[in-house]
């Protein structure tokens, strides 16, 4: 499904700021898999999830999606088989436009546009009835300005216009992060339930270790721009928050892990 | 001064408000629906002005035609600055100031001096009054014998209305709705797969055609085409867009928005003849719009900074 190989990345070569981001990174996800992404602050996880998405360019190695080579190409062209949730709520819908016209521009991804009426009266229908899942309300307000809603109900929107065609490739980047607890669990119960339902391959970035272990098939821990460990099925769910904890401390040298990852 | 001078006054700034009206038209793309300010279209318009007049004048050509080729010079000058922008990153004001200055020299080759007159030729105005006083003549209606600038106001009313139309149809269509997105959220719109270089280029490209055609337009209704007739152009599309968002901004629909840049157009040239008519040295009128304009941007920061300051109170309210 997903193949990355021997990825690198440094942002800001031959300058003061140099920074290793990713350092020769291996992955490899089969169809279907969930796979949740943990490690302290700088460890990579979002800038291995911009170099699928191609947001910057890897600097070496090979990213492959479905046996297609898609190292090189630019971002707009691999929306066709991504879709993605940014951590901030204000990134991943048009505030100006409305909720319908955000999902239209959503179930577009990665067609080409033509000059076909934006969208279509059956189209609508079926953004009532996906809004209605979401148990927001939202199918009587299609007409709004995605600027009027919450963060929350923003975030919502932004997850069902990613998967509102199926993506070979689901990317989360703590898309829950900027919700109150409340929220975020609804959001996290919703991806739950989405990427069950469609049997969606997805790679999720989260501070919440129990989340990680609760959630997907799989997990894997980052530090310094490497995998530093990698569990999946029967072994992950035996996993505790105190067994990766230690991993973390193991990782970075004992330094007690951050703050951040204690807390949750 | 009587009052049927004054009137025509008034009415020649109504036509010549609704011909501007296409270059805000122009403006509105780029500055409202990309949130871009572009300042190409100083170049752009005297550009369109200075085409269409050396086509008429030197080549003979059908005025009608002369206005294509117009709207097909500002689009490549819009282009210019959409590659400068898009393809090497250059920031989208400093794009549009490279393109206008370049522009001003381009304008003075293609016209060989800095002003020329439309005199003994034919406009698409000149070519309906003749129309209409030829029918007069041939059926004896008199009622069918126009002058010019009522000939020029409906002329530019149709167009105008044309490119409203045509302009709601765009951005109705999945094109369209990918440009309004990107103008909206950038990053967004290129995780749905949208190349926005190409949009950006797109929304450049036709704004600037509108200003071309705009220009042309201007230079067959007063009668010249003048090196420095854009100067300015991108205030007064500026002030003519705020202008009509004060008067029609309560209308929400995309229509009335078009609408309301054209009626602010009008406006503006409203104004404009009136404090003429009062004495005010017409060089003064940029000063005045560069005002508007300011003080339009300014007063919603303002208003905004004193609320926050005056609800400030030692003591929290009771809740
Ligand atoms: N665009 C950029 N320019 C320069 N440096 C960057 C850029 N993006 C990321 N970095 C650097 O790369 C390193 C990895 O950052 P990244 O955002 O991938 O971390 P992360 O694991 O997502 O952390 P967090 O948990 O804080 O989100 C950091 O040191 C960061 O400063
Ligand atoms: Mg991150």
């Amino acid at each position: 499904m997903l193949t990355v190989k021997n990825v690198y990345k440094t942002f800001n070569k031959g300058t003061i700021n140099e920074k290793k981001a990713l350092c020769g990174l291996d992955l490899h996800l089969e169809p279907g898999d969930f796979v949740t992404i943990i490690g302290g602050n700088g460890a990579g996880k979002s800038t291995l999830l911009n170099m699928i998405a191609g947001v910057y360019p890897i600097d070496n190695g090979m990213i492959e999606i479905d046996g297609v080579n898609i190292s090189r190409q630019p971002e707009h062209e691999r929306a066709k088989y991504i879709g993605r949730v940014f951590q901030d709520p204000m990134r991943g819908t048009a505030a100006g436009m409305e909720i319908q016209e955000n999902l239209a521009l959503a179930y577009r991804r990665g067609q080409k546009r033509t000059l076909k009426w934006g969208i279509s009266k059956k189209e609508k229908e079926l953004y009532a009835q996906k809004l209605q899942i979401l148990g927001l309300g939202l199918e009587s307000r299609m007409t709004s300005k995605v600027g009027l809603l919450s963060g929350g109900q923003r975030q919502a929107l932004t997850l069902l216009m990613a998967t509102l065609i199926d993506p070979k490739l689901l990317l989360l980047d703590e898309h829950t992060a900027a919700l109150d607890p409340k929220t975020a669990k609804t959001v996290l119960e919703l991806t739950e339930k989405i990427v069950e339902e469609n049997r969606l391959t997805a790679l999720m970035v989260t501070h919440n270790m129990k989340d990680a272990i609760r959630l997907g098939n799989r997990l894997i821990m980052m530090h310094e721009g490497k995998i530093i460990y990698d569990v999946a099925g029967e072994e992950k769910k035996k996993l505790h928050v105190s067994d990766l904890l230690a991993k973390f401390e193991e990782a970075s040298g004992g330094e007690f892990a951050n703050d951040r990852m204690m807390l949750s | 001064m009587n009052v049927s001078g004054v009137l025509l006054a008034m009415q020649g700034a109504v036509s010549q408000g609704v011909l501007w009206g296409i270059m805000v038209l122009g403006v509105y793309i780029t500055y409202k629906i990309l949130d871009i300010a572009d300042l190409t279209v100083d170049g752009s318009f005297a550009l369109g002005g200075c085409v269409c007049a050396v086509f008429v004048v030197e080549k003979g050509m059908n005025p009608l035609l002369a206005l294509v080729i117009a709207t097909i010079a500002g689009m490549l000058a819009g282009a210019v600055t959409g590659i400068l922008h898009t393809l090497f990153d250059i920031p989208a004001i400093l794009a549009g100031i490279l393109t206008q200055i370049g522009l001003w020299s381009i304008n003075l080759r293609i016209m060989g001096k800095s002003n020329v007159p439309l005199l003994k030729v034919d406009t698409i105005f000149s070519r309906i009054v003749d129309l209409f006083a030829g029918l007069s003549e041939s059926t004896g209606a008199q009622w069918l014998g126009f002058r010019q600038t009522s000939v020029s106001l409906v002329i530019g009313i149709l167009i105008a209305v044309l490119v409203i139309v045509f302009l709601y149809w765009l951005f109705g269509t999945e094109i369209g709705c990918a440009l309004r997105a990107t103008g909206n959220n950038e990053d967004m719109i290129r995780a749905l797969g949208v190349n926005t270089k190409i949009t950006k280029l797109l929304a450049l490209t036709i704004s600037n055609g509108l200003v071309g055609l705009s220009g042309a337009l201007v230079c067959q209704s007063q009668k010249y085409a003048d090196i420095g007739m854009g100067t300015g152009a991108i205030v007064i599309g500026l002030a003519a867009i705020v202008i009509g968002d004060v008067l029609m901004g309560r209308l929400k629909s995309f229509g009335s928005k078009l609408t309301s840049a054209v009626v602010g157009s009008v406006v503006y040239f409203l104004i404009r003849a009136v404090v003429l008519q009062l004495g005010m040295d017409a060089n003064d009128m940029k000063l005045l719009s560069a005002v508007i304009v300011a003080l339009a941007l300014c007063i919603p920061v303002a208003v905004g900074k004193w609320r926050i300051w005056k609800s400030y109170s030692e003591e929290g309210p009771t809740c």
